[in-house]
């Protein structure tokens, strides 16, 4: 059964006077615990595609399931809720809570969805903390940590709550090559071991490289898919 | 509810500045009314205590019709001695009464035997005088304040009285007056003492022994046309008038009207306006703090969700319902208006201790260097610090209700 998949999904935005169409009519579907990417130029519709799967947005027109929930259906209360059991987000600024250490950061999503106790929220962050190497971070806050482990801390944050399925939206923008392959990396190594689906939007080339498999997107239209493992476009 | 909390103090501290700013408006609030009502509080309860103390009593009790022609202090409106006995085993039965005292009050004739003049006259049972009204032997400006107050044959002065016609201690004076009857019957006194002038009614009235009232009137039973009742806690008033107009209710005059009337110290001394307008600018106060928390708590509410518009799109990405980001922008106000109340509650405090500690005097009519004693209620401070802490919260509704609303994706983009 596919994680996410969309069926003639479309999204127009009104900006002012003008009517903006962001996605065109996509159909895709993404399996359980692959690693795929939207790639692009800037305005080609990879952070509204993301929004939407992610069920921060609904599309204007088609249909959307994630985890095998109508996207369309959640209102903002259960759509929150969905959301801090299924899905984890990784930020192109690392969106940490600044007044929030390392640890409490990583903490956060386990706090909103009810159902853990401290101790298991400990156990979770630690572990997750061991395995993005910040274990020894953990009582720092925010700002006295640099770009790159803000976004380990990031993707930690993302992993916690054992979601289905992690969104990253230019995960690596805002870090140097080092950085970003090391990130990258590390999502690729949690997805392995955790069995997450991780689907992040870049337009550098060399990231790209790194997906299983990749969606073209331009001016809102899906112009290709390239799967990685197969070769098969 | 302990990591909202957690959240919500971090992000106080976060802005120190304005926090500080913040919370020092509310701390000059809570002190400026908290002292304002334990200044006009100490104010008004001194200047009823100076009313009651000496002279008027808490309550008194008259015959029907007596107050409304109390001007021409009219004799054939007395207490009879059956009315006297009814009305003291009413108050007797009330535990809140702490004394009282029968006066026959009368209008007379004052001589030095080379002038005349009106003047208007208490009988009194000094004994019982003192317990009902306790500062009368200080109003005592010439001559001792003996345990007794007055002897049979002595006669308290007013002070205008004494220096309009040039009476002085040990002198002796003349009073004439009239009887119900309509025969005038004249009785020599021994000036005692020189009485000061209070505002009020009565405050400018002479005393003499009740005994001598009823010789120059010519009552020869147990009468009296005023009974001046002392409470042992004036915030009682309407209480024990209430008890009092009931353990009353059977006793009516042959019209078939209640044979006594009852008045509280409010209904018969001007001074009540002027207590009434302490409280109205209490409250005028009261609703001064509620509109500085109010903005100043609901501007640094607002600049706090303006400012941190992208970390409300990111939480309610990962998950947190709109309920908990309400929460933890009321709370954030809350705390606000805790502290602030906190703080300025124990200042206050604080300089009500200093001012207790220095003796503050202020002049009232012709009383000169009266004490002020500020003193602090703990409801006033339950009172002022709950408004306080309400207000924050409602001041916080508006903003923390639109951080809730705001659409993760919106949020995020206008970051």
């Amino acid at each position: 059964m596919s994680l996410v998949r969309a069926s003639d999904i479309s999204k127009t935005y009104q900006a002012g006077e003008v009517e903006v169409r962001a996605i065109r009519g996509l159909d895709f579907e993404i399996e359980p615990a692959s690693f795929v990417s939207f790639v692009g130029p800037s305005g080609s519709g990879k952070t509204t595609l993301l929004n939407l799967i992610g069920c921060l947005d609904s599309p204007t027109s088609g249909h959307l399931t994630v985890a095998g929930t109508d996207v369309a259906s959640l209102g903002r209360a259960e759509g929150a809720t969905f959301r801090g059991k299924n899905i984890g987000f990784v930020f192109q600024d690392f969106n940490l809570i600044p007044v929030l250490t390392v640890f409490e950061n990583v903490e956060y999503p386990l706090l909103v969805v009810a159902g853990y106790s401290a101790r298991e929220r400990r156990e979770r962050v630690e572990t997750l903390l061991e395995a993005v190497g910040m274990v020894d971070q953990s009582k720092k806050f925010p700002n006295q940590i640099s770009g790159g482990q803000k976004q380990r801390v990031a993707v930690a944050r993302a992993l916690v709550g054992s979601p289905k399925l992690v969104l990253a939206d230019e995960p690596t923008a805002n870090l140097d090559h080092d950085t970003a392959f090391m990130v990258i990396n590390l999502m690729k190594s949690m997805k392995a071991d955790r069995k997450t689906a991780f689907i992040f939007s870049t337009h550098d080339p060399k990231i790209v490289g790194e997906a299983e498999i990749v969606y073209t997107l331009e001016d809102g239209l899906l112009v290709g898919r390239e799967d990685r493992r197969t070769g098969h476009a | 509810m302990r990591n909202i909390l957690k959240i919500a103090l971090r992000n106080l501290l976060r802005y120190r500045r304005r926090t500080l700013l913040t919370s020092s408006l509310i701390t000059i609030g809570v002190v400026a009314v908290l002292l304002f009502v334990s200044i006009s509080g100490a104010f008004k309860s001194m200047m009823i205590g100076q009313i009651t103390d000496s002279m008027l009593g808490h309550l008194q009790v008259h015959k029907r019709g007596y107050v409304a022609s109390i001007d021409n202090l009219p004799l054939h409106l007395n207490l009879g001695p059956t009315d006297m006995q009814t009305l003291e085993a009413a108050l007797d039965a009330l535990g809140e009464v702490e004394a009282y005292s029968p006066r026959i009050k009368f209008g007379g004739m004052f001589s030095n035997f080379e002038e005349t003049t009106n003047v208007r006259l208490n009988g009194v049972d000094p004994a019982r005088e003192i317990l009902a009204a306790p500062l009368l032997p200080k109003r005592i400006l010439q001559g001792e304040a003996s345990a007794v107050l007055l002897k049979p044959g002595e006669i308290l002065v007013p002070e205008l009285l004494a220096q309009g016609m040039k009476v002085k201690l040990g002198d002796t004076v003349v009073v004439v007056a009239t009887n119900r009857d309509g025969s005038v019957n004249a009785k020599t006194f021994i000036v005692s003492g020189i009485l000061e002038g209070i505002s009020g009614p009565g405050g400018r009235d002479g005393y003499i022994h009740i005994e001598d009232a009823r010789e120059i009137l010519r009552i020869t039973e147990n009468e009296a046309n005023e009974y001046a009742i002392r409470l042992k806690n004036a915030g009682g008033l309407k209480r024990v008038r209430a008890g009092l107009a009931a353990g009353l209710e059977g006793e009516l005059n042959k019209q078939g009207h209640p044979k006594y009337e009852i008045h509280t110290w409010e209904k018969l001394s001007p001074f009540y306006n002027i207590a009434r307008m302490i409280d109205m600018m209490t409250f005028f106060i009261k609703l001064m703090l509620i509109s500085i928390v109010l903005v100043s708590v609901m501007n640094v509410m607002i600049m706090a969700v303006f400012e941190r518009i992208k970390e409300i799109g990111t939480i309610a990405a990962i998950g947190t319902r709109p309920g908990m980001i309400l929460s933890l922008f009321l709370v954030e106000g809350l705390s606000l208006g805790i502290l602030g109340s906190a703080v300025g509650a124990a200042l206050s405090l604080a300089a009500i201790f200093v001012l207790q500690t220095i003796p503050l005097t202020f002049d009232f009519g012709r009383q000169k260097d009266l004490l002020l004693y500020p003193t602090l209620d703990p409801m006033d401070i339950v009172v002022v610090s709950l408004l306080v802490i309400i207000i924050s919260t409602i001041a916080s509704l508006q903003p923390a209700y639109k951080a809730s609303r705001m659409e993760p994706v919106t949020a995020m983009r206008q970051a």
